[in-house]
């Protein structure tokens, strides 16, 4: 199903204006124009989207409505039906979560002489980070510098990231490149080695290392074998729904639901580490989402349960190009990369109005302006978009570049029959990331003894605004950073009883809130699609969205 | 808007009746299933939804990725979501990147004869079977290029007829030439070194402690290097 007719005649008027365009460079937006922009039309801003959490460490914090009722979310156990005794996994380190930074930290654990338990909600690498196409930043060619990559990351995050760890991303950043190609990463090179690397968003050099658009994909499998190669023990399909904790106030393990036979399991650990990765299953404000199946942000909830801080738990980012047609793939990722190779942005007349490397916070937001003022373009079922001039590419970088650099993306429209070489991409913002989570320290570790937390489930490092190839980079950083703190950690703990008192407290407190009765389970584990209108669907989608619960012990 | 048309489709041979224009794993969906296993992504690059189907009057066998595949009237469609495969456990810093190296952790490689079922099978249209021959003639760079866009979800080791699982042999290869084959790093080498020595301590550490008007104007006047 190629465009309809009446989208063609749109495509026309970018094609006329192409050959101007290819000579113009629309201005970079201003710190001044910025925050008004951003105000009016970026989701984090809209009022009623948002309400202060009324329970837990964060009390009084804004936060979208639906992460809210996730955070005030009850238990999903009777603490009095848990026997604390019965204790199946006795391990050093609980690893939970398996993308990219939960591999890092059970590498890097194991590495450093721990003893690894890694539990998972699907496969081993169901995740977020298979999903990443752009690439993974670090500042290693020699017109740049890891002070560079600073400064970006920072203006790029408002201003508002923790210095320290900005200081050991962007210090980490080429070991980590180097770590990963050393374990078999393919990264697309020049034929003298040096890497082919590409510009990104808010990024004042070129400093994405890619491997053609499936970096996240090829970062994973290879991670993924090397834990199957060091016979780190994993469990899938096995979520933690409650963290455990002992006498002495320390985090001391977890427990798991097998989600298949709900069978329960008990895991005693000196240290856990959180790596759930992100929350775009929420749908927050009925976005669609880029984030894979499980991205519910259960590790937030689990964290905040045993009185680990959060932040910037206000604002979400929203990726500046899902895919508004066709509805099959609505809100999947069209990658950065599109606009780091040159496509640009322009709107149903063939005009740009946003340069398409600005920050992601507001390249969407231009983009949703640009709808609202009418001049984006509507799809048959009723989405709304702005084009993204996709054959640009092989006219700027020669014939063939798209084929080469971008396959997925080429294999994902054709497809549907569009061709992206010769047509444009329709696109519209969609819920790609968490900019903030659960307050870390260099080390990974969080405000609850025995806790640490790494990857996109961890804020800070991004401040409100995470650039594009920062978090594949963020995960192996903190990943491999918690994995081997952790290791250290576990070496002077002596663990208490195992105790649930944490989640009897939790219970009280929703209680005195009065919220106990009117706020749903959690963690959600898994949005309920199942005999809900598809999501995407506008005719009933929208509002089937209420996310279910799936039935556990 | 106008309503969907609805189309009839099978699944495990059930009859169910959706609107034209999901996916099949949006059409399980429809239909009441609840994934928990064949779903990762949502978005064709994991592999987890593996899906084998055909139709009413047809009964040719098609596979596709469950994210990704519109559904069609008169489908008949069943998930594989987990297949039994091989996967050889080796330490990468131990072995060599050569043909023989692959033929030993995969020594059934020999056993393909070239029926071609997991390149007529592959939902990425990776030409498996050439490189599986490349991987039988050792050339290893050659399976790594050709496999590159593999998202590891099993079919062709389904379909195999002798058993072989092509996606692991893939990753082996790949993993050997990234590691081993592909040309070094000059640059990403010397930048590591410089960390190590300090070079850039002084100039963070400035930035880190700087006023935040200071950093602000240090940013906005920051050259930025052209994309292209
Ligand atoms: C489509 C897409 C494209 C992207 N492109 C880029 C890019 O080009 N560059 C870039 O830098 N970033 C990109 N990002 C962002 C980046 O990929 C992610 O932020 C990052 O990979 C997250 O890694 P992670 O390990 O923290 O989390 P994930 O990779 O999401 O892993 C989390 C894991 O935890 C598991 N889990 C969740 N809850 C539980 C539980 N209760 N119990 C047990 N396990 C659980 C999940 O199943 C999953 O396996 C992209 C993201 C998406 C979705
Ligand atoms: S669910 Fe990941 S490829 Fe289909």
């Amino acid at each position: 199903m190629p465009y309809p007719g009446y989208m063609e005649e749109s495509i026309r008027k970018v094609e006329a204006t192409r050959q101007r365009r290819l000579k113009e460079t629309f201005p970079r937006i201003t710190l001044e124009e910025k925050a008004p922009l951003l105000q009016k039309f970026h989701p984090d801003f809209i009022e009623e989207g948002m309400r202060k959490l009324l329970v837990g460490p964060n009390k009084g914090s804004r936060t979208p409505n639906e992460m809210a009722d996730v955070l005030e979310g009850n238990s999903r156990i009777d603490p009095d039906k848990i026997d604390l005794l019965r204790i199946d996994y006795d391990v050093d380190i609980l690893v939970i979560g398996c993308g990219g930074a939960g591999a890092s930290a059970a590498l890097l654990a194991q590495e450093n002489g721990a003893d690894v338990l890694l539990v998972t909600k699907l496969r081993l690498g169901d995740a977020n980070t298979v999903g990443a196409q752009a690439g993974t930043q670090a500042a290693d060619r020699p017109n740049d510098s890891p002070a560079i990559h600073y400064l970006d990351t920072m203006g790029g995050g408002g201003f508002t990231n923790v210095p320290e760890l900005v200081e050991v991303l962007v210090r980490d950043a080429p070991g980590v490149i180097n770590w990963l190609e050393s374990l078999g990463v393919m990264w697309d090179k020049n034929p003298d080695g040096s890497i082919h690397e590409l510009s990104g968003g808010g990024a004042s050099r070129l400093r994405l290392h890619s491997a053609r658009d499936y970096t996240g994909l090829e970062e994973m499998r290879v991670l993924r074998d090397e834990i199957r190669n060091r016979q780190i023990n994993y469990l899938e399909f096995s979520p933690v729904i409650e963290l455990l904790m002992d006498d002495k106030g320390q985090v001391a393990g977890a427990i798991l639901v097998n989600l298949e036979t709900n069978e329960l399991s008990l895991v005693r650990a000196k240290a856990v580490v959180i790596a759930t990765g992100g929350m775009g299953r929420l749908h927050i404000q009925a976005f669609p989402t880029t984030n894979h199946y499980g991205a519910t942000a259960d590790g937030l909830v689990l964290a905040y349960r045993v009185g680990a801080e959060l932040i910037f738990m206000d604002t979400m980012q929203y990726h500046p190009t899902g895919a508004a047609y066709p509805v099959q793939i609505l809100g999947q990722l069209v990658t950065e990369k599109v606009r780091t190779l040159g496509a640009q942005l322009v709107n149903a007349d063939g005009e740009q109005f946003i340069m398409p490397l600005d920050p992601r916070d507001v390249v969407a937001a231009a983009i949703i302006q640009e709808c609202r003022r009418g001049i984006g373009i509507k799809t048959p079922t009723g989405e709304v978009g702005v084009w993204l001039d996709s054959p640009m590419i092989d006219i700027i970088r020669g014939s063939g570049t798209i084929g080469r650099e971008l396959p997925a993306m080429v294999r994902q429209f054709g497809r549907y029959n569009i061709d992206i070489i010769t047509e444009p991409i329709l696109a519209y913002p969609t819920l790609h990331y968490q900019n903030g989570g659960i307050r870390i320290n260099p080390e990974g570790a969080t405000t609850v003894p025995g806790l640490f937390a790494a990857g996109e489930c961890e804020g800070g490092v991004h401040g409100r605004n995470r650039l594009i190839g920062n978090s594949t980079l963020d995960i192996f950083v903190f990943g491999r950073r918690a994995g081997r703190a952790a290791a250290q950690y576990v070496k002077g703990v002596k663990l208490g009883s195992l105790r649930l008192d944490h989640v009897r407290q939790w219970q009280r407190e929703l209680e005195r809130a009065g919220i106990a009765g009117s706020r749903a389970i959690s963690p959600l584990l898994l949005p309920d699609y199942a005999s809900h209108m598809p999501d995407y669907l506008p005719d009933y989608g929208r509002q089937a969205l209420a996310v279910g619960q799936i039935k556990i012990a | 808007m106008a309503e969907a048309r609805m189309i009839d489709i099978y699944i495990m041979g059930s009859r169910y009746q959706v609107p034209e224009g999901l996916t099949i794993l949006t059409a399980l969906e429809y239909c009441g299933y609840r994934m928990i296993r064949g779903c990762g992504c949502r978005a064709g690059f994991c592999g987890a939804c593996a899906t084998v189907y055909n139709f009413k009057n047809d009964p040719q066998l098609r596979y596709d990725l469950a994210c990704q595949k519109t559904i069609e009237q008169d489908m008949y469609l069943v998930q594989i979501p987990f297949f039994p495969a091989a996967k050889a456990l080796y330490n990468l810093e131990e072995v060599e990147a050569n043909g023989e190296q692959v033929l030993k952790l995969y020594p059934d490689l020999v056993k393909c004869f070239g029926c071609n079922n997991c390149t007529k099978t592959c939902p990425q249209d990776i030409e498996v079977m050439w490189f599986m021959s490349d991987a039988l003639r050792g050339d290893i760079r050659e399976v790594a290029i050709k496999s590159f866009d593999c998202v590891m979800c099993g079919l062709c080791a389904a379909r195999c007829p002798q058993g072989l699982v092509p996606y692991n042999i893939a990753l082996l290869s790949r993993r050997l030439y990234g590691r081993y084959l592909a040309p070094p790093s000059k640059h990403l080498e010397d930048r590591i070194a410089e960390i190590e020595a300090g070079k850039f301590d002084a100039e963070i550490e400035e930035l880190r402690k700087m006023e935040q008007s200071e950093l602000k104007r240090r940013y906005a006047g920051r050259e930025i290097e052209p994309a292209y």
